[in-house]
């Protein structure tokens, strides 16, 4: 499958079916931390989108025009790391300037985002699935807006848990773990979709 | 063998410079001006991030009063030298703070008043006083289990040789975080330079509480009669002082019979009577509200420094101006 088809497959496979939460299990701090409000998971939401979109950009050209002539491709981990932190560092800047509500709503989850495996994580998979350039730009977006997807729905859950009579044990991380669960083999009936 | 170490240290030295050059560049264009004021702000405020000024901290307290949203003087934990720095900063009017502290309005420690039983639960004054009112006989008295002296976030409180709270007037900022945090509501905030307080809250006929605590008051209303200016009114057996009136002579403090009018500003002076100009007419020992000028009519009276207040009636009433105040 080439051409728009198999960009369209692409996108929506990692959106929904290997979705990096709630298949890949990647990304799972910021989930977990940042879902308690559906403003803040959609800021978050925008802001990883944003870095992965360009870490992957980023670390495809870092990977096939600096490591592989180089051979030194061992260095992939590091040098991705490098290209993510300085990303992070920027969009931190930006919406510190641009939208200051956010930022300070994110909190310390922003600079976190410099450890989301999610980021990471797209960022090696292009290279080990051998995509082309442009596929690297749909699979980093496609991932970020699954992640968006999967942080956004769930914090939707949890502002209807806060008002659920929940027994005291499961009162907060408890019950969002087993949501967060169940979401995931939600998303597991997508897998045939592709 | 030297390319293969030489080569990955330039390409990621070389990654790491085109990066940090684009942040640095990035920086110039994305840097958020961020008052200088408040920088400066938050660093002469206490820190201490109680929330009495009604800011999420102090941090938003500083930036509230940059913008000219706050009052400086709604911080009751700046030390005065720091407010006028910042009211000098905002060019505000210092001297609308005024120094506020807590005050324990209760004597009811183990030597004084009688316990109701033994507690020994979580200790807490919140639970204590749960039960039954708390181990103290007295339903005003303190509980003693320093729920205030946690909530203090200056360190303020500490609990007396005796077992009740008691607070250091130097380290309290007068926020007002242990009078919440008091079951009994026995601290009261109140500005520092009313040193003449009373303490006690009993709404109690006197044999009530004698029979309950030796440092409680009997509402006998001796301090209200010998106020020199009237600032003390009796209301539900308790004297009240009108601080609009008092002048924190001490009088009451000295006549009180049961040592429950505190006063934290004891007079450094006393009343001295010159022998050559008095003519022994008594009027000075009549006069005296304390009761410390003693004497025979016709002779030249004493007077007991240990009593004396130096509150100033008998210089008034001296029909030949032979009394003044010396220091002691």
């Amino acid at each position: 499958m080439g051409g728009f088809t198999g960009i369209l497959l692409l996108l929506l496979s990692t959106i929904l079916v290997n979705n990096f939460v709630l298949s890949r299990f990647l990304g799972i701090c910021p989930f977990l931390g940042v879902s308690r409000r559906v403003e803040t998971a959609l800021g978050m939401g925008f802001a990883v989108t944003f870095v992965m979109a360009l870490a992957s950009v980023i670390s495809y050209l870092v990977q096939y025009y600096i490591l592989v002539p180089l051979g030194i491709e061992y260095m992939q981990t590091i040098a991705f790391i490098l290209v993510i932190a300085a990303l992070v560092q920027l969009v931190e800047m930006a919406l510190q300037k641009l939208v200051p509500a956010l930022y300070s709503a994110l909190g310390v989850y922003l600079p976190l985002i410099t450890t989301n495996c999610a980021v990471l994580g797209v960022a090696i998979i292009n290279i080990t699935e051998k995509y082309s350039l442009l596929q690297t730009l749909v699979n980093g977006i496609g991932g970020a807006i699954g992640f968006t997807l999967a942080i956004v729905l769930f914090a939707g859950i949890r502002e209807r848990l806060e008002l659920a009579d929940i027994p005291e044990a499961m009162k907060g991380f408890p019950i969002a773990l087993v949501s967060a669960g169940l979401m995931a083999i939600a998303f597991l009936g997508f897998s045939g979709l592709v | 063998m030297i390319n293969e170490i030489l080569w990955p240290v330039a390409a990621l030295g070389g990654l790491g410079l085109v990066l940090g050059l684009g942040l640095a560049i990035a920086s110039k264009f994305l840097s958020v001006e961020i008052d200088p004021k408040i920088e400066t702000i938050r660093a002469l405020l206490p820190g201490a991030n109680c929330g009495g000024c009604g800011y999420p901290g102090c941090d938003g307290f500083a930036a509230a009063l940059a913008e000219g949203r706050a009052n400086v003087a709604q911080c009751s934990a700046l030390p005065h030298d720091n407010l006028v720095q910042i009211a000098g900063l905002l060019g505000m009017d210092a001297k609308s703070g005024e120094k506020m502290v807590a005050r324990v309005l209760c004597q009811g420690d183990s030597e004084n008043c009688r316990s109701k039983y033994k507690y020994s639960g979580i200790s807490d004054c919140r639970a204590a006083a749960a039960i039954a009112g708390g181990p103290s006989s007295c339903p005003f008295g303190c509980v003693g289990l320093l729920a205030c002296a946690k909530a203090c976030p200056f360190g303020a409180i500490y609990l007396s040789d005796k077992g009740i709270a008691a607070i250091d007037e130097d380290k309290c900022t007068g926020c007002g975080k242990c009078a919440a945090a008091c079951p009994k509501n026995g601290i009261v905030i109140m500005p520092k330079k009313n040193n003449v307080y009373i303490s006690c809250r009993t709404t109690y006929k006197g044999k009530s509480v004698t029979s309950i605590c030796k440092a409680g008051c009997i509402g006998c209303s001796l301090c209200a009669k010998k106020c020199p200016q009237g600032a003390i009114t009796m209301q539900d057996n308790l004297p009240i002082i009108d601080y609009d009136k008092c002048t924190g002579c001490g009088v009451c403090a000295a006549v009180c019979p049961r040592d429950i009018i505190i006063n934290n500003a004891p007079a450094d002076k006393t009343a001295v009577i010159k022998a050559e100009d008095c003519i022994g007419c008594g009027i000075c020992k009549k006069e005296c509200p304390t009761g410390a000028i003693s004497g025979e009519l016709k002779a030249v009276p004493t007077v007991d420094p240990d009593k004396c207040v130096a509150c100033g009636i008998c210089i008034e009433k001296c029909p030949k101006d032979a009394i003044t105040l010396c220091d002691r």
